[in-house]
């Protein structure tokens, strides 16, 4: 006989960890208690010495899903002799040391529930439990209790209160536990978002979908806009009324079997599509996709789809059948996604036909978590819903709470204190106002969820991004230490700290632009350091970017600019431009380029591919970020070709010969997918070279690869498989975006280390 | 990057060097022009309130090229600090100008520049009364630099002041932005757009004599100058402690300098003007004082643009033309590419 107590900590409250102990305990005939206290978990349990190491051993293996447990301690003290085995009530917790879940996708048991006639919960679109629901988007302070959550409004009726008091229900302190009786109801509205009578809202507002209606959803961190995938007229009429253009939309159908008809899915796709996060995932689409309408996502090799993830779009799904739905959403344009009840009905009015709505608020915005998988590997696009706040481990111990404020655009901010990075969840555009009133918001939600005061800020070394401004006017506020650091170094540290590498690599960053705080925009980098400080030892041969950021969303400039430096004449393509956007316009452009005006110098791979798909002619002006590499992309993965331009033997970052390369194939008139192959091939041929070099000299044997570019699975494949060909480590982004959704990582990284060894003068304002 | 943009960093600059050392309750308010008291010697602070009351300041004129559509260098220096006075509500009377010459600068250039501030000068009703001329070395100046000062005289009660914005209040500006902006860079240049810039450069002093006549309520007036209107009505929200909310669709731009920006990938909102003015006015007195500035010569494409806000303080919000609202942020210098 023997006695023993336990202490768990990590997420284990609110996700039926106590529950979970009791019978585990009752099973293998132990007494004692659990109880929580102050965010850990604290077991005290007696019997036989093979009973007792069986419980510890499957206090980790049988965890519930939810739970995660970073730490579990355990030692002996002397026996108590009792009878039984209980559940004591909490100590009050300190918000400091709970993990607030993030929001879940419904569970089995939940679903069973939903669609057993005989459950008090049938058809319930609100249903949850300790295992699923609504967490993070629910939550106005801490400590994770209903009265501060977007539930507290809502009585419980006495059968959800028995369930919620009673250890030993799965609902047992499920804190947004609700019924019909008790719980939030849905509501149809008309197209000015005026109440419309229905029995049954949500069989009204499917009725509508399936005439090529456009309905506005209320979800779990938001509005959707719905309306079916398979009907063009509808699909094109959303995307006039949203002012979307091109920009793919996701689509959410009932299984994977449906999914399959359209997609190819491997069975890392499938695990990722079925998991309690619910991501969209980027799909390969089948090439003969028939039952879903091409404007959907035009002139793209991918289908973003996801799974119904709440109750409600459970029965929704159930409702409308076999058809794929549009999810997308629920805003105009690029603005952030509507999550109040009146922002939504103002600005979704002339957009959706019908609205079904419901009466629990939703407290934090919180975007679909976008994802694909890599050659069998993660690689997230967005890291939001189901994700955060989940906090991510650092490499090493933070001495002092710090934030990390992100960039500009696919805002993310993070918060660190020990070794727990928290990731907010995607905030987005800080050019809008709603989501800077968001980003500065739910920084506050933060902190004080997580009871961190950040001492020391960290920021983008770019003055106007608003994120920078919020960190340095917050700083002199307070009297905190804040503290730049280039966009590119947080890209790499960002890969480095989610990978645990500690001691330099050589990283390639190829992304859209950052400030290089040399006047030069860098986004081509080949960089060698590591948290402490980093050198760039190569990047792609700069070029003008005439009209800054305007050069972006027009191709054809940057086109010009690649032309003009690597002195080609590309008639064909030229006299193809001044007809197509004017040949003043193209004029001044040049003129633009040749003395540098508002032309600042650019070694952007982002820009690189888009010089290449206006100079093929796969599109001379873009609709959203990153069209033309889509296409490009799209173009090259039905090519196999393994043939590359040539190259610049000794100095393999010129582009030079590529460009010559390129435009002499569109002369001959090669087939475009053939040329989009060769210019993948040869940019992988060219970071290769370079990456060989700089192990050689640097003896480095790590590459990490970090950037949005690194979005291109095609790029992103070439170059791991030739880099680990040579015996080189390849190190790709799996748990945080390599976009800029992951710099807030890179940049807690670089400041905490710089904490711990003193060195906070890094860089320092 | 520039600490003579007009965005953060001239403002730091100003913070950091300048009031640190000189700060003092005129200067430090940084209106347009200081409003001094004529009658006390002995108390700053009541130089502002008791007895004749004068707008004093001072400009230095840079630019490049010294001629250009619509206007020069001499135009600008006096255009430059008679507006100044005027959207402090003073009437200008004085101007006095130092120049500093370039060694070896074409005596019929100065000639030009000389008549055209006299032109000037009569247009707006003031006299040049006292100058002074330095001539520097051959590449250590560029060709002219001119300092203009001016004073004006205050009516009695009255006080303008961009920290007088309140919630409610109408913003709207004279006219057209960007004009002056585009007309130096694309000269500047060489670029040729198919239409033909002009440069705005005017006096406003006429102007802003009958908006005051016809709206005593205005409480605020600014010429956007360097930084353009976006820097200006930041300061605006920051000085009043406001929000400022604006309205794409309503802010005047003429056609060829919308497709010049458009061209050159740059935002009117953060272009010069040096013709323009932004004016604050009671939500009631709005609609009657945009008449009359529609029936001046200088006022003919006024538009109210937006209005103050109690919301967002210190920030001025857009609503763009389908539906967002841009948050539109004072540079810190110049317009640098953002997009990753
Ligand atoms: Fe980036
Ligand atoms: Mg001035
Ligand atoms: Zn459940
Ligand atoms: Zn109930």
């Amino acid at each position: 006989m023997q006695r023993r107590t336990i202490t768990v900590s990590g997420i284990v409250q609110g996700v039926g960890f106590r529950p979970f102990v009791y019978s585990l305990a009752s099973q293998l005939k132990l007494v004692g208690f659990v109880q929580n206290r102050s965010g850990q978990v604290s077991i005290e349990a007696e019997g036989s010495l093979t009973a007792l190491d069986h419980f510890t051993e499957q206090l980790r293996s049988k965890a519930p899903a939810l739970a995660r447990i970073d730490r579990l301690s355990s030692h002996s003290i002397p026996v108590r002799h009792e009878n039984h085995f209980q559940i004591l009530a909490s100590e009050t917790t300190l918000a400091a040391d709970v993990f607030v879940s993030p929001d879940m996708a419904m569970c089995a048991d939940c679903r069973r529930e939903l669609f057993d006639p005989a459950d008090r919960r049938y058809r319930y679109p609100f249903l949850n439990c300790t295992q699923c629901g609504p967490r993070l988007t629910i939550i106005h302070r801490a400590p994770y209790d209903r009265v501060n959550t977007t539930m507290a409004a809502f009585e419980m009726c006495a059968a959800c209160r028995a369930e919620y008091e009673n250890p030993m229900d799965r609902r047992f302190h499920a804190q947004p536990i609700a019924c019909p009786a008790c719980g939030p109801r849905l509501q149809l509205l008309d197209e000015i978002a005026v109440p419309i009578e229905s029995a049954d809202p949500l069989a009204s507002f499917v009725a509508e979908i399936k005439q090529g209606k456009i309905g506005a959803l209320k979800g779990i961190g938001g509005y959707h806009l719905v309306c079916l995938a398979n009907d063009d007229a509808v699909v094109n009429r959303l995307r006039q009324r949203k002012h979307r253009q091109q920009k793919p939309f996701a689509i959410m159908v009932r299984d994977c079997t449906q999914a399959a008809k359209w997609c190819r899915i491997d069975a890392a796709e499938q695990q990722r599509l079925l998991s309690p996060q619910r991501p969209i995932v980027c799909l390969r689409k089948r090439n003969e996709a028939v039952g879903i309408s091409d404007a959907i996502a035009p002139g793209n090799a991918f289908l973003g789809v996801m799974l119904p993830y709440s109750p409600l779009h459970e029965l929704l799904l159930d409702c409308v059948g076999d058809d794929p739905l549009v999810m997308t959403s629920g805003n105009r344009s690029d603005e952030p996604i509507a999550y109040q009840d009146a922002d939504a009905a103002e600005r979704l009015r002339g957009i959706a036909d019908r609205f079904l709505v419901h009466d629990r608020p939703i407290r934090v915005r919180c975007d679909d978590s976008v994802t694909r998988v890599i050659a069998g590997r993660e690689s997230p696009i967005r890291r939001s819903r189901g994700a955060a706040p989940m906090p991510i481990t650092l490499p090493f111990h933070c001495p002092q709470p710090v934030l990390a404020v992100g960039g500009q655009r696919k805002n993310v901010f993070a918060l660190a204190t020990g070794t727990h990075a928290f990731l907010s969840h995607h905030i987005g555009d800080l050019d809008d106002l709603s989501a800077l009133d968001s980003f500065q918001r739910d920084i506050g939600l933060y902190e004080q969820l997580f009871g961190i005061t950040p001492r020391v800020l960290v920021h983008d070394l770019h003055p106007d991004y608003a994120s920078t401004s919020y960190a340095i006017q917050r700083a002199k506020r307070e009297s905190l230490l804040a503290f730049a650091i280039q966009h590119h170094h947080s890209h790499l540290a960002s890969c480095m700290a989610e990978h645990g590498i500690e001691s330099d690599v050589i990283g390639v960053v190829f992304d859209g632009s950052g400030f290089g705080g040399d006047e030069a925009v860098w986004g081509g980098e080949f960089l060698i350091g590591g948290y402490r400080s980093f050198k760039r030892a190569a990047h792609l041969r700069p070029v003008r970017l005439p009209g800054g950021d305007k050069a972006t969303k027009e191709p054809w400039r940057v086109a010009l600019s690649y032309l003009t430096m690597a002195s080609c004449d590309a008639e064909g393509w030229r006299s193809g431009i001044d007809q197509a956007i004017g040949p003043n316009a193209v004029r001044i452009v040049q003129q633009m380029i040749d003395r540098g005006f508002n032309s600042p110098w650019t070694s952007s791979a982002g820009r690189l591919f888009d010089a290449v798909a206006a100079i093929t002619g796969v599109r001379q002006t873009v609709h959203f970020e990153g069209q033309a590499a889509m296409e490009l992309e799209t173009l090259a993965l039905q090519s196999d070709c393994a043939q590359t331009y040539a190259l610049n033997m000794t100095d393999p970052v010129d582009t030079r010969p590529l460009i010559r390369g390129v435009v002499a194939d569109c002369k001959n008139k090669v087939d475009t997918t053939l040329i989009a192959r060769r210019f993948h091939n040869t940019l992988a041929a060219i970071t290769v070279q370079t990456c060989i070099q700089l192990a050689k000299s640097a003896s480095i044997d790590r590459i990490v690869l970090s950037g949005g570019v690194f979005m291109n699975t095609l790029l992103a494949t070439l170059i791991s498989e030739q880099l680990e060909a040579k015996g080189l480590n390849v190190f790709t982004h799996q748990r945080v975006p390599a976009n800029d959704g992951g710099i807030a990582l890179g940049q807690l990284a670089i400041a905490a280390h710089a904490l711990q060894s003193g060195n906070i003068a890094l860089k320092s304002r | 990057l520039g600490h003579g943009s007009g965005g953060k960093l001239s403002a730091d600059l100003i913070q950091r060097v300048f009031l640190a050392e000189l700060g003092n309750e005129v200067l430090s308010s940084l209106e347009d022009s200081a409003t001094l008291s004529l009658d006390s010697q002995t108390n700053l602070p009541n130089h502002r309130n008791s007895g004749p009351r004068i707008a004093f300041t001072t400009d230095s004129f840079v630019v490049k090229p010294l001629f250009f559509p619509g206007g020069d260098i001499g135009k600008l220096a006096v255009h430059g600090t008679v507006n100044d006075l005027a959207v402090a509500g003073a009437t200008p009377l004085y101007l006095s100008a130092a120049f500093i010459l370039e060694e070896g600068f074409a005596i019929e250039s100065l000639q030009r520049i000389v008549v055209s501030m006299r032109q000037a000068c009569d247009e707006a009703g003031v006299t040049l009364v006292t100058g002074d001329t330095k001539v520097v070395d051959r590449g250590k100046g560029d060709e002219v630099f001119i300092t203009t000062t001016g004073i004006g005289l205050h009516a009695a009660n009255r006080e303008l002041s961009i920290r007088n914005a309140r919630p409610g209040d109408q913003i709207i500006v004279s006219g057209t932005i960007g004009d002056h902006g585009m007309t130096i860079m694309s000269t500047r240049e060489g670029i040729e757009f198919e239409t033909a810039l002009e440069s705005d450069t005017a006096p406003l002093n006429d102007l802003t004599r009958v908006m005051l006549d016809a709206c005593p309520s205005i409480r605020v007036m600014r010429d956007p100058t360097r930084g353009g209107v976006s820097s200006t009505l930041n300061e605006l929200a920051t000085a009043s402690k406001v929000g400022i909310s604006l309205d794409e669709a309503s802010i005047p731009v003429r056609a060829e300098v919308h497709s010049a920006c458009e061209m050159l990938g740059l935002d009117p909102m953060y272009v010069a003007n040096e013709g323009k003015l932004i004016v604050v006015v009671p939500e009631q007195d709005c609609q009657s004082l945009l008449t009359v500035m529609k029936q001046h010569s200088r006022g003919r494409d006024a538009a109210v643009i937006g209005s103050v806000v109690a919301d967002h303080t210190g920030m001025v919000v857009m609503r763009s033309l389908i539906g967002g609202q841009r948050v539109v942020t004072m540079l810190a210098g110049e317009q640098l590419p953002r997009i990753c």
